[in-house]
């Protein structure tokens, strides 16, 4: 399985991240050689194996569905880039 | 004053501290002075002096009423990744510029209710991503060791490297760390101090950067085995706000240190003997093999047959958690914020920006094996190999009550001699990841020093939540090794 900079790009605008078009190329060739370091597990017999989903066996606790927290907007938007009344603020999305 | 106060134990200031020997002011302050003179480390990205005399004062007011904590008065760095409510926290990136936390981590929390003063936020690379600190955005903290007639300057590990240096160089007693697939063991190792990677679940996780959540643990980094049971102690503990912390009672870690390792079983698995590991690291593990049978165990060859699969299998699981982890800086809440025309333009201006190459790196290969039609093949399979990778210690376990190994497969080396090679340099986690990934605990201990004078440490793996045996027999090999090396200071 090797990389192109079709795909690269591709998984770019998933993760949300800007990658300019000069630099796809180079991160294809990084990101294929770890993609290459890590094609061994396919040759590990996994039949019958479950995938792990925890290391220590233990029941998740039960609580209440109940607010246990909150009521201090200006806490919450003490760090916001960018905030007005109460709310964060990001570029107009609707039309 | 005749004793240099900022080469105690913890266990030695505390008790010291106890007798009025000196106040918490007085080793606060030498260690703040400690702290500054070593700024060309870069260990410490903040200082905060003011808090640290603060919490120092307020230590001594309550020794005076006879109401002082375990660790009251006690000087300590917190790593970076840590919130500290009130104090700019950085996980070590550009991303999270000007955040100061409204809250505290958990953990931190604790070691403030048993007294710890704080003296500054610890170096790491970002969001604990790397093995040299040369990943943080604050440029890398320097191993305070240098090879024997030569002044190139070290690495000193990572990602908890600004941790292990401030506790070598004497700016803090003990530190707080993490350690994701080796982030307080191999810092530890590369700067001749103790560290200690608890069970997954024995400590909170909350209010700790994430990083790999499956895989991360809060823990200590100190001088020696008795302070890191003493900072543990501290640490541990179930927390309702982290609900994959384990409610179990914490053990008094110190009551059975001096036990001694007589009778017990000390497992060295073959595979751990890995092709070209330099003669100094066998002769090391070799060392500790003797050691552990000369105060009575007994060593067991064992197997561990999947470790050869440890390393990829972390290399497909960390990243992954971290795409998903990482998603929530977005420039909207907190942190950087790089303009756009639209929304998606303002993501991923801020993330491209913010992220450093590392992280970028591991976030693109995470997003690509959780990807529609890749999952299967890369994710779940991945899972499935750590389930083999934990039956593998799990049977080790029903032989034995601990395992020996080498820590890392080599000393400290230059900044700037491995970066270019992101493979290359997740090889140094070999010994460590596999730990992680079976969640058990783990602890790197100083036991000689390389042909070029650099520290080494080895490492003792122990069953989930027998953190006290690991203490047991990191104490018996520490007791053996005789380790008193230190750097010379040159900065």
């Amino acid at each position: 399985m090797s990389l192109d900079n079709a795909t690269v790009a591709k998984i770019a605008r998933l993760a949300r991240l800007k990658i300019d078009e000069a630099a796809l190329a180079p991160m294809a060739a990084e990101l294929n050689q770890i993609l290459e370091f890590v094609e061994e597990l396919g040759a590990v017999n996994t039949d019958g194996v479950p995938p792990l989903t925890s290391v220590v066996a233990t029941q998740l606790k039960m609580r209440d569905d109940v607010v246990t927290d909150g009521g201090y907007p200006e806490k919450v938007l003490a760090n916001a880039p960018a905030a007005e009344q109460g709310f964060y603020t990001v570029p107009k999305v609707v039309e | 004053m005749t004793i240099d106060l900022t080469r105690l134990t913890i266990a030695g200031a505390r008790d010291a501290l106890a007798r009025g020997e000196f106040t918490a002011v007085e080793l606060t302050d030498a260690a703040l002075a400690a702290a500054e003179r070593a700024r060309p480390l870069n260990s410490l990205i903040t200082e905060t002096p003011e808090l640290a005399r603060k919490q120092a004062a307020a230590s001594d007011a309550r020794r005076a009423e006879g109401r002082a904590g375990k660790l009251d008065g006690i000087p300590l760095a917190v790593k970076d990744l840590y919130c500290t409510e009130g104090v700019l926290t950085t996980a070590g990136s550009h991303i999270l510029d000007n955040f100061v936390p409204p809250y505290e981590s958990t953990v931190t929390a604790q070691l403030f209710a048993e007294g710890a003063v704080m003296v500054g936020k610890a170096n790491l690379d970002q969001f604990g991503m790397g093995g040299s600190n040369e990943n943080s955005h604050f440029g890398p903290a320097v191993n305070p060791w240098r090879r024997r007639g030569d002044t190139t300057r070290l690495v000193p590990g990572g990602s908890s490297g600004g941790s292990a240096a401030a506790v070598a160089a004497g700016i803090a007693l003990g530190s707080t760390a993490t350690d994701t697939g080796g982030s307080i063991r191999q810092p530890a190792a590369f700067n001749g101090v103790t560290g200690l990677k608890p069970t997954y679940g024995r400590c909170s996780r909350w209010g700790i950067i994430a990083f790999a959540s499956s895989l991360d643990q809060a823990g200590p980094i100190a001088r020696d085995v008795r302070d890191c049971a003493i900072m543990l102690g501290a640490m541990a503990g179930h927390d309702p706000k982290d609900s994959t912390s384990v409610d179990r009672p914490v053990p008094d870690y110190e009551a059975g240190l001096e036990d001694g390792i007589k009778g017990l079983r000390i497992g060295v698995p073959r595979e751990y003997r890995v092709d070209g590991m330099p003669a100094e690291i066998e002769k090391l593990w070799a060392d500790g093999i003797a050691w552990a049978r000369d105060a009575g165990a007994e060593i067991v060859d064992i197997s561990l047959p999947h470790t050869k699969h440890a390393l990829a299998t972390y290399y497909i699981v960390a990243p992954a958690e971290a795409s998903s982890n990482l998603a929530r800086y977005d420039g909207v809440r907190y942190g950087l914020r790089v303009p756009g025309n639209d929304l998606n333009e303002l993501y991923e201006n801020t993330r491209a920006e913010g992220f450093g190459a590392e992280v970028r790196r591991r976030i693109l290969i995470g997003t690509y094996v959780l990807s529609a039609g890749y999952y299967d093949a890369y994710y779940l399979k991945a899972q499935k190999v750590r389930t083999l990778l934990l039956r593998d210690f799990e049977q080790a376990f029903g032989r034995v009550d601990a395992i020996l190994a080498p820590t890392t497969p080599g000393a400290a080396y230059g900044i700037g001699e491995k970066s270019n090679d992101p493979v290359a340099m997740y090889l140094g986690d070999v010994f460590t990841v596999p730990l992680n990934l079976a969640g058990l605990p783990g602890m790197s201990l100083p036991a000689g020093l390389s042909a070029e004078g650099l520290p080494l440490g080895l490492q003792v793996i122990g069953r989930a939540f027998d953190e006290g045996t690991v203490l047991k027999v990191g104490r018996a090999l520490e007791k053996a090794a005789a380790f008193t090396g230190r750097p010379d200071v040159w900065w």
